[in-house]
């Protein structure tokens, strides 16, 4: 049975339903042809409270990759689900695979732990043959997506989008809505992925620092010497600045809507409507940096929550989370939506016109990110550099700590940080030698955000809108600490317990009564880096983005359109220390991966801080399930609620957790590959 | 804002002056923080460990499926030689390989080398180690050694790191110690430079000592003899890279007279030709 799908670039997209046996073909036979029809990513009329899914494997062929993909719906990717906030939901899961069991996980959505969908965890999996019943009351509303959490299917094509109605009319009413799920294809198993990178680390990347490409370094750096003594940095530590994606282009075929680029998925649109665009990052293991080319990009929700409005003309997607955009294409010609791979191996990419079968111009991909020090959380200088211009911040007597790391420096690599060194990685240092040069380059202690790619998309940035006179429970002074994150400076880090007192609250801030802190994290076999100086960098839009031109979406710019429901200040602080060890390809949280862990145990309705120090050179998308996490990025009581969070290598941030949600959650990477060799840990809300 | 900012760094400094120094004790440090802040209540002392250190109580996990595979075992193997050497005295076979199979710290390792000359073979060496991970980049190995070829049979065992040092070295060293008493030791090194992403010249060295001679395998006492080779393979793909190299094989030494009296050639210089490949 051949059944042809969309087909545009000249490269066909065939499927063959196979193995599913008579009852699998016979169920797929009065399956509505919609989900191959060009409405791929059209968001269905109505939304409906009962679904059933089929999960089995289909032969799929896309760019010449032949894969039997376990999916649902005999599609790649699975059928858009479409629920109203305040429905009750019921959705029964069938597995039709020959002999793996499946699950689904909602991800993003506050439901009963049972219903979560992680094996192990409060549900035992959907084995071969059964039908599983997820029931739970849908309590938000947004975009979100579902994927499975078994077996590695999620990297093979189990994975889908999910649109939640609010029960009030769209504050952003839209004339069009279309999903645009971003994902990746490829014909090689995630288990042979995993086993080549454990083998040889650097196995997919072929964008190394070589030979032929010194000359052009050469001309970056200012000078040979200098590019040789960075790369001999580099090489000294055993790592690699050009180590941007475990697994690149090289292998992957990089779909929107489960469309090759050639394929050229279609979007129509009218001018001058209002187009409302659902992103979502549904891919295993890679960053995509989004675009429209000629449009201007209103984003209005991120994972699911609504936010002020932030024009941008590009925005970083971290894996599984989602952005909302809005855009309002003027003129009646073709605009490309141009999603590039972090590492610039590979693009997304769609269309949106006002007539099927458009294409516009393709852009360029950008130069692929280096890393610098600033990712191993080393301080900002490039290896190589001299000290010159080297300043201090005021509160120097953090600085006596700062082999330990603890102190976070703000630093938003750029404003009036320019040329801020450290050499905190000295710390027999004679401090006493170190005074705040010039006041420009002194950062002020209660770091007001010197966001970098605004332009006017900043509202709300400054200090008095720290805390927000107007709304009523959130305790005025509760907030004050998202403003300073800096101020962590733990007794243990310093190996004199009780010799210091635990760090001054800020102004008014409750106290957090209980540090979990962990202390730097080992050099052992599962981590080889230790961040000295883990940096602020919520200003930052991400390695690779900075300077370029465009207005950038960054963390600090995102705020809640409403306050945060529990104005309780913390009275716990997590530390996690996000760990690896790329060389052996093991990864973890504080030097341990999760069958060495014990879980985290989360006190019922407790409010807890967790704070992430990345001391790998990687971006890690941090996800927690079944409850919020409220980024501490300096919007007060207005901290947008997240569900997966990027954490920049060599960066320090916060959010609030509340721990509402009785039950065993998975909490973890949501690269793939990572939370699979050990970024993974259980969290107990008892 | 800027201009707050800057009116602000000039400021604080100023209301805080004592913070400055580094030498100050940790109660200023706290007085000082005191300083700037609202007036403070004494608060309990916070308690330090880790939310996610192991605990007795492990959680129940429904069938005890683990959430994760961190606990995976894997199964590789590599040929990093296996290739003809050329010269006009007649035309070697080598072979130098080595598989592991294993987890994170623990695995399991055969490595094997020789060389056919003249239809000969000779520095047949085959080793089965066990391997523990020890820190970021070195395990430490322990295991049997056995020479097996056409010459005298020995055995060995063996005890040694293999990791990679500073600037991405590949580093090798085990000592051995004989059923006779004897001590031997073997260093090996290998660097890659890539001259593009797929072309990569590869020097390696390997060098074998011994405290005591044995004429009968070609070893003398000290340093005995030297394997070496500049390769400059094309990766093809990952697993397959054909290379062109010159390889120098020789005696070193006392091994060099033993070797001479034997009437053996006693190193040569060889243009080489081989496949590095690996599953
Ligand atoms: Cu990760």
């Amino acid at each position: 049975m051949l059944i042809p799908s969309r087909n545009r670039g000249g490269l066909s997209r065939r499927r063959f339903v196979t193995g599913l046996g008579a009852g699998g073909l016979m169920a797929a036979l009065p399956r509505p042809l919609q989900a191959h029809t060009p409405a791929a990513g059209q968001v269905p009329p109505t939304a409906r409270a009962r679904w059933d899914l089929r999960v089995g494997r289909t032969r799929i062929e896309i760019d010449r990759k032949v894969l039997h993909a376990p999916c649902i719906g005999e599609d790649v990717p699975g059928p858009i689900l479409r629920w109203r906030q305040g429905d009750t939901v019921s959705i029964n899961v069938t597995n039709t695979l020959a002999d793996e069991d499946t699950s689904i996980h909602w991800h993003g959505l506050r439901l009963p732990a049972a219903m979560d969908g992680v094996p192990g965890l409060s549900f035992a999996g959907i084995p071969p043959g059964e039908t599983f019943t997820y029931r739970f009351p849908v309590t938000q509303s947004g975009t979100y997506w579902y994927h499975s959490h078994s077996g590695m299917q999620e990297a093979q094509g189990l994975y889908g989008a999910i649109v939640i109605d609010p029960p009030v009319p769209d504050p952003q009413p839209c004339a069009r809505d279309y999903v645009i799920l971003l994902s990746e294809w490829s014909d090689v198993s995630p288990m042979d992925m995993l086993s080549n990178l454990k083998m040889q680390d650097d196995y997919y990347v072929f964008r190394q620092r070589t030979l032929a490409s010194l000359p052009r370094e050469a001309r970056e750096a200012g000078s040979t010497l200098a590019a040789l003594k960075d790369r001999l940095a580099w090489s000294r530590m055993r790592m690699a600045a050009t180590d941007i994606a475990d697994v690149t282009g090289v292998i992957y075929t990089y779909l929107l809507n489960g469309h090759a680029p050639d394929m050229n998925w279609n979007a129509l649109f009218s001018p001058g409507e209002r187009v409302r665009l659902r992103f979502i990052n549904g891919a295993s293991m890679t960053f995509f940096d989004i675009r429209i080319p000629g449009l201007e990009m209103l984003v209005v929700a991120a994972d699911g929550n609504a936010v002020e409005p932030v024009p941008v003309d590009e925005f970083r997607i971290g894996v599984a989370e989602t952005y909302d955009v809005i855009v309002q294409p003027r003129e009646a010609r073709a605009y490309t939506i141009f999603a590039q791979s972090e590492d610039r191996t590979g693009y997304a990419r769609g269309t949106l016109a006002p007539q099927p079968g458009m294409s516009g111009p393709i852009p360029p991909m950008d130069p692929r990110p280096v890393r610098t020090m600033v990712d191993m959380g080393m301080d900002d200088m490039k290896p190589g550099e001299s000290m010159n211009g080297m300043a201090m911040p005021e509160h120097g007597h953090d600085m006596s700590a700062s082999h330990s790391h603890s102190h976070l420096m703000p630093h938003h690599e750029g404003g009036t940080m320019d040329g801020m060194d450290m050499t905190g990685h000295a710390p027999q240092h004679p401090m006493g030698g170190m005074q705040p040069t010039t006041p420009q380059q002194t950062p002020h202690r209660h770091d007001t955000p010197t966001p970098r790619h605004e332009e006017g998309a900043m509202a709300g940035m400054d200090m008095a809108d720290m805390q927000p006179a107007g709304h009523g429970h959130a305790m005025p002074m509760s907030e004050h600490r998202v403003d300073e994150p800096v101020h962590h400076q733990p007794a243990g880090r310093m190996h004199r317990p009780g010799a210091m007192d635990h760090d001054a609250p800020a102004p008014g801030t409750m106290p957090v009564l209980e540090v979990d802190d962990p202390g730097p994290p080992p050099l052992n076999v599962e981590n080889q880096n230790i961040a000295r100086m883990p940096t602020d960098r919520l200003g930052s839009p991400g390695d690779g983005l900075e300077h370029n031109g465009r207005r950038v979406l960054n963390y600090r710019q995102l705020r809640a359109t409403r306050p945060g429901s529990d104005p309780r200040p913390p009275t716990r602080e997590i530390i996690m220390h996000l760990t690896g060890n790329m060389e052996r390809y093991i990864w973890g949280f504080n030097g341990r991966k999760f069958s060495e862990s014990g879980p985290i145990r989360l006190r019922r309705n407790e409010r807890v801080r967790f704070t992430l120090i990345n001391d790998t050179m990687m971006e890690h998308p941090i996800h927690l399930h079944g409850m919020w996490s409220e980024l501490e990025n300096g919007q007060g009581a207005y901290r947008p609620y997240k569900h997966t969070l990027i954490s920049q290598p060599g960066s320090k941030l916060s959010y609030l957790v509340t721990a509402d949600a009785p039950g065993l959650w998975a909490y973890h990477c949501h690269l793939m590959l990572h939370m699979e060799t050990g970024m993974f840990r259980t969290v107990i809300v008892e | 804002m800027r201009r707050v900012l800057l009116l602000a760094a000039l400021l604080l400094p100023a209301a805080a002056p004592p913070a400055q120094a580094c030498s100050q004790s940790q109660t200023t440090t706290t007085a000082r923080k005191t300083a700037t802040t609202a007036p403070r209540k004494s608060l309990p002392r916070p308690v330090y460990h880790a939310a996610d250190a192991p605990t007795n109580a492990p959680v129940a996990y429904v069938g005890g499926m683990k959430p994760v595979m961190d606990q995976g075992r894997y199964f590789h193997g590599i040929l990093d030689q296996l290739e003809g050497r050329y010269a006009p005295g007649g035309t070697d076979f080598r072979w130098d390989g080595e598989a592991w199979y294993g987890g994170d710290y623990n695995r399991l390792w055969l490595k094997s080398e020789g060389t056919l000359e003249h239809g000969r073979l000779h520095d047949g060496d085959h080793e089965l180690l066990y391997s523990r991970a020890v820190s970021p980049y070195w395990n430490v190995q322990a295991g049997v050694r056995a020479d097996i070829d056409d010459g005298p049979t020995r055995t060995w065992g063996a005890l040694g790191v293999q990791g990679l040092a500073l600037y991405q070295f590949e580093f090798q060293a085990t000592a051995y110690v004989s059923d006779r008493g004897r001590f031997a030791s073997r260093i090996e090194g290998s660097y890659d430079f890539l001259l593009t992403n797929r072309l990569i010249l590869q020097p390696q060295a390997e060098f074998n000592l011994y405290t005591k001679s044995d004429p009968a395998r070609q070893v003398g006492a000290g340093l005995s003899d030297v394997d070496a080779g500049l390769r400059l393979r094309y990766e093809v793909w990952r697993k397959f890279a054909p290379y062109v190299a010159v390889s120098y094989a020789g005696y070193l030494t006392q091994a060099r007279r033993i070797v001479h009296d034997q009437q053996g050639e006693s190193g040569a210089l060889r243009l080489t030709f081989g496949v590095r490949s690996w599953f």
